[in-house]
């Protein structure tokens, strides 16, 4: 089926950046109405076309559009085109409708900076960007989108550039993603050489009768380019750092959307990975990998944000997990994506929602007690909470627990590690964030005389609210009845046929179950019951130390990368002064020096050029009379 | 009589010639020199014309002494230009091209 509106999805919120962009200072009093309203109005077509796609049959639900013939060269075909799918229009509605209320949510937050304006428009292009990331029918579509992404997420985490420290942040979140879009864009090399074709279709069509070897390269490339977006291992260290951004950027970029285009990535190409077991089989080694890395992480951060981010990065491991998974865990991965999406979006913007009571502290030993002088703020992050460590019946329980089952009847060896580590994520989880719920809503007040702690006006409290009834019923709602399973189906393809299960759905849930109450006990012993001093305490065992600096990830970057790099660079300036340069200046030097020497015969004297002529005669004379003798 | 011996004899003028433009500094005997190599070729010339019995020879030899004559001209308004604004004849004082 083809639609005519699917662009308009797109064009919506990039006209509303360019007017923001183009209009400057004369629209700062209304360009974030229009830029609320433009990205509404994006959500409102994909609410049209989710429910269009519902009346149409299950194998009919795709729809495409061709804009125009991209590039055409030779055997090199692109369309320009877009392709909405059951996949995609999860994310449309995800990104759209997670994306509008952080846009209300900004219209307060943002209030009391100059240059709202440019948020906004930095936050429309990233709404446009991130959609034609989702919409794109052919891998070069997606890079555009994936290219618009990575520069609104640089734009938005410097957005505070005035800062130094921020302005870095924006620029390492970029290199890092710079390595996974080399990953992306060789995956597309590959891609092409290999079968011939970058779109979607095209590549599922012939992705069977490709050879192992270009699948698992093509596979390994793509996960690449995922560990970049999604801040999974070895690519992690910019998504702490991201959180210099204003917070409404860190609820929708670095938590609920962006981060996630890696999995979209993964399950998009769910083709190559089913027939590239290898790669498939590194997708859930890095998903098991981040989600232990990021919850150690989390557990010492005093930074909210921080601490937010690094649960980001766990709860993406749990995604890339399910993803590496196969057909078996496509689902679950989309489906703890989306409620992910809803639940740390509403605890990033609680966070917010506290840091705009509490003048912009971050740190969390200044907090305590907050639950009395913010409620909504309370209750909202609260439901978040318990939605994230996986309490029934929240939408977490629904999403991670399937993923950690999944995990489990894997099979073999590789069943069972990945499940532990699941599901002992899950109890790191359920302490890290109950520490932080404690932290910041209970215990002893800890915070300055100076600062008023307040509850946020309406429109920052209203889009919370939102998200945190997604965060309650999105999980009943997606598994009642397998429902995004089957909405999946065609898309992923999932085995209908059940493999030998190790563990019950009921077993995985009680074992998660316990192991989250252990993680909940021990942060209240830890926190609630005993006494939180303002600062840090410096007498920590020395894991505490290396998991506070980020389980030294920024020491091996730079220790491998960044030194090492530093002195290729040096040698090349050296090579380059002393050999290019070099040569050059030799060639210079030689003509110089020889000019210099010629220069003594032009002694300016006719004579002594009469002289010459007569000495070349006659040398000429005799050197023919020698030639014809 | 022996050809050749006129060829000896315009050897002998040629080098006289090429002797003198090198040896001497003023720009007067210099060209007087520069006539008598020319003339040392016209002499060339006309033997070798009389040894081939053809008259090639002698019609350059007119284009020499044409040539010669313009040479004369220049060359002549040249070193009076120069003596009147240096009141030298002499080769080695016009030595300024060299900077």
């Amino acid at each position: 089926m083809t639609s005519n509106s699917l662009v308009y999805l797109i064009a919506l919120p990039l006209f509303g950046s360019a007017v923001l962009l183009l209009a400057g200072r004369r629209c700062d009093r209304w360009g974030h109405l229009l830029a609320t309203a433009l990205s509404a109005g994006s959500f409102a077509i994909g609410l049209y076309q989710f429910l269009q796609m519902l009346g149409r049959a299950n194998d009919q639900r795709a729809v495409t559009q061709k804009l125009f013939s991209w590039i055409s060269v030779g055997s090199f075909q692109v369309d320009a085109g877009l392709m909405l799918d059951q996949l995609s229009i999860c994310f449309v509605l995800l990104i759209t409708g997670v994306g509008t209320l952080i846009h209300i949510y900004s219209i307060a937050y943002m209030s009391h900076d100059r240059d709202r304006r440019r948020f906004f428009a930095y936050l429309n292009f990233f709404i446009a960007a991130m959609l034609l990331l989702v919409l794109g029918d052919s891998y070069l579509n997606l890079y555009v989108g994936w290219e618009g992404v990575g520069l609104a997420s640089y734009l938005l985490i410097g957005f505070w550039n005035q800062k130094p420290a921020y302005a870095t942040a924006a620029k390492k979140a970029f290199v890092a993603n710079r390595v996974g879009d080399m990953g992306l864009s060789i995956a597309i090399m590959i891609t092409f050489a290999t079968l011939g074709t970058v779109s979607f279709a095209g590549v599922k069509e012939h992705a069977p009768v490709a050879s192992t070897g270009a699948l698992t390269a093509i596979g390994i490339m793509l996960l690449v380019a995922a560990t970049g977006k999604s801040a999974q291992f070895p690519l992690q260290a910019w998504l702490g750092d991201a959180m210099a951004g204003p917070t409404p950027v860190s609820a929708l970029i670095h938590a609920a959307t962006m981060v996630t285009a890696g999995v979209y990535l993964i399950t998009r190409s769910n083709f190559i990975f089913d027939a590239a077991p290898t790669a498939q089989l590194a997708v859930a080694i890095i998903g098991a990998i981040t989600l232990l890395f990021g919850a150690i992480i989390g557990m010492a951060k005093d930074d909210i944000k921080k601490a937010l981010a690094a649960s980001t990065m766990s709860q993406i491991g749990y995604m890339v997990l399910g993803a590496g998974l196969g057909p078996a865990g496509y689902a679950f991965a989309i489906m703890h994506l989306l409620t992910h999406g809803f639940f740390k979006a509403g605890m990033f913007l609680g966070a917010g929602s506290v840091m705009h009571g509490m003048d912009d502290e971050v740190n969390m030993r200044r907090y305590g007690g907050l639950r009395k002088f913010m409620p909504i703020t309370f209750a909202t992050f609260g439901l978040g909470y318990l939605a994230i460590i996986g309490v029934p019946p929240f939408a977490g329980f629904y999403s991670k627990d399937k993923i950690i089952e999944v995990a489990f009847n894997a099979g073999g060896i590789k069943g069972i590690t990945l499940g532990t580590a699941a599901l002992l994520g899950a109890a790191i989880t359920a302490f890290y964030m109950t520490r932080v719920v404690i932290l910041t809503f209970a215990g002893n007040k800890r915070w300055d005389e100076k600062a008023h702690p307040h509850e946020s006006p309406f429109l920052m409290w209203a889009p919370m609210v939102l998200l945190a009834i997604g965060s309650v019923a999105s999980g009943f709602l997606f598994t009642h009845g397998d429902a995004l399973r089957n909405w999946l189906a065609p898309v992923v393809e999932p085995h209908p046929v059940h493999e030998a299960e190790l563990l019950s759905p009921a077993v995985v849930s009680i074992l998660a179950l316990v192991l989250v109450g252990v993680g909940v006990a021990f942060a209240i012993v830890k926190y609630l019951r005993s006494q939180v001093p303002q600062v840090a305490p410096e007498d920590v065992s020395i894991f505490t130390r290396i998991a506070r600096r980020d389980l030294l990830q920024d020491e091996f970057n730079e220790a491998v990368f960044m030194r090492p790099g530093q002195a290729l660079t040096r040698t090349l300036v050296k090579t380059d002064a002393a050999v290019i340069d070099g040569a050059v200046r030799g060639v210079g030097r030689m003509t110089l020096g020889s000019g210099n020497l010629l220069r003594a015969t032009q002694t300016g004297f006719v004579r002594s050029y009469a002289m010459w002529i007569l000495i070349g005669a006659i040398g000429l004379i005799a050197a023919i009379w020698v030639v014809t003798q | 009589m022996n050809a050749a011996n006129y060829l000896y004899v315009s050897a002998l003028l040629f080098t006289i010639g090429a002797i003198g433009v090198v040896v001497r500094r003023n720009a007067i005997v210099i060209f007087m020199c520069v006539e008598l190599m020319l003339n040392a070729a016209n002499l060339s010339f006309v033997t070798f014309a009389r040894i081939n019995g053809n008259l090639e020879g002698q019609v350059v030899a007119f284009f020499t002494m044409v040539v010669a004559a313009c040479e004369v001209v220049v060359g002549l308004a040249i070193i009076v230009t120069i003596y009147r604004s240096r009141r030298s004849a002499s080769v080695d004082d016009a030595s300024l091209l060299k900077r």
